[in-house]
């Protein structure tokens, strides 16, 4: 979809992950560079130009967050999806607090990862989009409302007055995964978990997309008119198109790892 | 017993009794004895006015010879010690005892002495006065003297003798001596009357005393001893049993209340405790198993999407895939389960569960030239163990056994047996605190892999640091100086510095000074390390007694583990593999034993092997 090559850096202490990314971006048409610890890591990314970043959180040197710490000290502006054999939420907050666009459990499936791989090429992509637009044309992708806050880029959720909470997935996300083909929700009465998938948003391409819970909680509504009308969500995602409401479990501790929206994103 | 409750209030009270009735019975006596007195008093003066009135008329008559003979038949009564008259000069006129007739008395003397005190003899006195009583010279028995004065009358002036003037008062005086020995022997009785009774009271009092005390302080206590007792010991669902409605019973009922939250409080504890060891496990095979379950997931998945126009490898390839995602599941299943789950322990044979291990190793022992031997004993109990964690126990120990003999070939051999073992050398101390509740434990410092205990000590000055094996009883401990029983040392807590010196105490061994170690729910451990000794008691184990353990011993004849190595190969992380091992597969084993109660040591020779020996307890539920 796009003339210039996709660069991809892969950093995994596991030679057989490092093999199988190379693999799979190879058949996409990928440059896949793979390095074993966080300091080669840092190394290519001086040399190099990479597009996106794939790197796990368990390294022999420094851990995944410190490779993020790192980037940020060294000013570089590389997106970065974490992935780790120790899927906890705190590892997934975490890492999305710290400024990773994503995060994706292991074992992955290749289509999970390509489905990651090709929001974060996505999103890099819309993202250096929105910052060459002059002002007043920025309005391709509608920012959330300033009193909701997000997890990430991907959803976002609301305080109603009566405790619950409103829960919907963001405009840049849905641009990213556009075109929907469907949406894949949960029923009422399912627990949904912060930093783990809480809807499904199958793309066009046959890729199934997870949309991140940004708050834990039980589901006690889920928007009826996306049965009829999916793409209500696209037409209107934060007010007609919000997913669900929730009765949230531990809101005031899980608070602190969302983002007001009044912030920019990639920043 | 002299310093039971019932002792000293028995001794306090009688003595109290005692003060009482000697005050009583004092004053009672003295009352009786006035009484008894006055009335002999009035007796002799009685019977003086009789011997009086009997003598007037022969006196009368100055018929001396009729007079003595008057006196001298009194005299003869039993009781009357002395009767004498007394003319005025104090010269002794009748006596019955006539070797005292003509004998002049001292104006002095016992008798005399009331009335010529001052210089002008007194002519009358109350029969109080005129009585006297005192011990004879040489007597055993008081008396009573009382003098009765014959004053002058018309008929003696007037008698025809003229032998006395009217001008005179007082003629002479009638001097009676009376024993008071029947007097004496009342009070006597009187007195030993007083003491019996005093004597019974405080006996009873004593008595139904200590009836009281022990009923409603002695049993009630014991039954509270018994339940410190009890729960000193660990056994926290003791209860006391119901005390009435006295202090005591509120007391006791108090001490169940306290007992029932700290059983809550250990239960929640050790919740966590195990919810800690159990997370950490599940945070290890996560780790060990997802790394591999990607590789797969990976390739199995990118071949399906690659062979969509091969079906039949395509269906084999969907297996692969559905298989690997299953497992990503339990896996799944197995973190989130972490936090709220505990081993599910059933009871198992043993030897099962090895077979197990041994099996799914079998083709890749058999690859390297590897043979298992297999040294099992009969008849082994079954013991209560998690098949699956026991199961992993073994494959990792299998496993490590393998790659340490390598390609060359060599032999695993696994000996099983029924040992029944002495505390000492197994018992081991999972958790030490000082006095402050720091922990003692170094997880740093190993002795044969296990945690150590440090202590930290100060000699002459100088600080150092002591760790002692946590085995009970090996008496093994590592110091960067030697100690002699004889020095000074100071045993600190390294954190906070408190003395865990039991100042009352010396080694029964050496008399060096004695450390004293909290272990939480299990009493406390004592002992001392000198270069000599390095005594050490735990008396929550060592009332426990020996206890029955499976020994399972899985040997290798690979390269060894060198000594320096040796102790840190239970630390997480710790591989000698590089990219090969994760460092877990030990810690894991560790780990999973300890949820077993059970206990790993390690002893290795490099060149020759390594033998791993693994104690379980048979009892335990």
């Amino acid at each position: 979809m796009d003339e210039k090559q996709k660069h991809l850096l892969a950093i995994d202490d596991e030679p057989v992950i490092l093999d199988a990314i190379k693999k799979i971006g190879a058949a996409e048409g990928w440059r896949v560079d793979t390095a074993a610890d966080a300091t080669s890591g840092l190394h290519l990314v001086q040399k190099h130009v990479f597009d996106l970043c794939l790197c796990d959180i368990k390294l022999p040197d420094l851990d995944g967050f410190g490779f993020l710490d790192e980037l940020r000290r060294m000013n570089v502006d590389l997106a970065v999806i974490m992935t780790t054999g120790y899927a906890t939420v705190e590892n997934a907050v975490q890492s999305l607090e710290l400024g990773a666009i994503d995060y994706l459990p292991k074992p992955f499936t290749v289509d999970e990862v390509l489905s990651a791989l090709y929001r974060g090429f996505r999103y890099v992509e819309l993202i250096s989009k929105l910052r060459s637009a002059k002002p007043g044309l920025d309005s391709m992708i509608v920012p959330c409302p300033i009193q909701y806050r997000r997890l990430g880029y991907g959803s976002w959720c609301f305080i109603e007055n009566d405790g619950s909470v409103k829960i919907g997935v963001s405009d840049l996300f849905l641009k990213i995964v556009d075109p929907i083909r469907a949406l894949r929700l949960q029923p009422v009465e399912s627990e949904i978990t912060q930093g783990f998938s809480c809807a499904e948003v199958e793309a066009d391409d046959e890729l199934v997309h997870p949309v991140m819970a940004p708050i834990s909680g039980q589901i006690i509504s889920v928007n009826q008119k996306l049965e009829q009308d999916p793409s209500l969500t696209e037409k209107d995602p934060y007010f007609e198109g919000w997913l669900y409401t929730i009765i949230p479990k531990n809101l005031n501790y899980e608070l602190k790892y969302l983002t007001a929206c009044n912030q920019a994103y990639g920043s | 017993m002299f310093s039971k409750i019932a002792f000293k209030l028995i001794i306090t009270t009688s003595l109290l009794a005692i003060l009482i009735f000697s005050g009583f019975a004092f004053l009672t006596i003295r009352s009786q004895n006035a009484l008894l007195l006055d009335q002999v008093k009035n007796f002799v003066n009685a019977q003086s006015e009789t011997i009086k009135n009997s003598t007037k008329v022969a006196m009368l008559g100055n018929n001396r010879e009729v007079t003595h003979a008057i006196i001298r038949t009194i005299g003869q009564q039993p009781c009357i010690r002395q009767v004498r008259i007394l003319n005025k000069e104090g010269r002794v006129i009748y006596a019955a005892d006539s070797s005292q007739i003509n004998m002049v008395v001292d104006k002095k003397a016992e008798a005399c002495y009331s009335c010529h005190e001052s210089n002008q003899p007194l002519s009358k006195l109350s029969i109080s006065e005129r009585a006297r009583i005192y011990l004879p010279p040489g007597g055993t028995s008081r008396v009573m003297g009382l003098i009765n004065p014959i004053y002058n009358e018309p008929s003696c002036w007037k008698a025809p003798c003229h032998a006395h003037p009217k001008t005179q008062t007082v003629l002479g005086v009638l001097d009676l001596t009376v024993c008071l020995s029947k007097v004496d022997r009342e009070i006597k009785a009187a007195k030993h009357k007083m003491a019996l009774l005093a004597l019974v009271s405080i006996l009873v009092l004593a008595i139904v005393l200590w009836l009281l005390v022990k009923q409603l302080v002695d049993q009630p206590v014991q039954k509270l001893l018994v339940a410190t007792r009890e729960v000193a010991s660990g056994n926290l669902n003791y209860k006391v049993p119901e005390l009435g409605n006295d202090e005591l019973g509120f007391l006791a009922r108090s001490f169940n209340i306290m007992t029932q939250k700290l059983t809550e409080a250990r239960q929640q504890l050790f919740q966590i405790d195990k919810m800690a060891s159990l997370g950490r496990l599940a945070a290890g095979v996560a780790h060990e198993i997802n790394n591999p379950l990607t590789g797969i997931l990976t390739y199995a998945s990118f071949l399906l999407k690659r062979t969509k126009d091969q079906p039949e490898i395509n269906k084999d390839l969907e297996v692969i895939v559905r298989e690997t995602m299953r497992s990503r599941e339990i896996v799944k299943g197995l973190l989130d389960f972490a936090r709220q789950s505990i081993p599910k322990k059933i009871r198992t044979d043993i030897h099962q569960v090895i077979e197990r291990a041994i099996t799914v190793l079998e083709n890749q022992l058999l690859l390297n030239h590897i043979q298992v031997k297999k040294q099992f004993s009969e008849n082994l109990p079954q013991i209560l163990i998690d098949p699956n964690q026991m199961q992993q126990v073994f494959t990792n120990l299998i496993v490590n056994a393998g790659q340490a003999i390598g390609q060359g070939g060599g032999t695993i051999t696994i000996t099983t047996a029924l040992t029944r073992l002495s505390p000492y050398g197994i018992a081991q101390i999972r958790q030490a605190l000082c006095p402050k509740g720091h922990e003692l434990m170094d997880e740093q410092t190993r002795i044969d892999g296990l945690p150590s205990i440090k202590l930290k000590i100060r000699l002459n000055g100088k600080e150092s640091f002591v760790h002692l094996d946590p085995i009970y009883g090996r008496k093994n401990f590592k110091s960067e100086i030697s100690i002699n029983e004889k020095d000074p040392v100071e045993i600190l807590c390294p954190k906070c510095n408190i003395s865990l010196i039991d100042k009352s105490k010396k080694c029964p061994e050496c008399s060096a000074p004695v450390y004293t170690l909290e272990i939480p729910g299990k009493g406390q451990l004592q002992g001392c390390f000198t270069s000599s000794c390095g005594w050490q008691y735990w008396e929550y184990i060592e009332k426990q007694g020996p206890r029955d353990y499976i020994e399972i011993k899985v040997s290798d004849t690979g390269c060894g583990i060198p000594p320096e190595l040796i102790n840190k190969i239970f630390d997480p992380f710790f591989t000698t593999k590089g990219q090969q091992g994760t460092g877990l597969g030990l810690a894991v084993i560790w780990g999973i034993l300890e949820n077993h109660e059970g206990i790993i040591s390690v002893e290795s020779k490099v060149g020759a092997g390594t033998t791993f020996t693994i104690h379980l307890p048979v009892n335990l539920d």
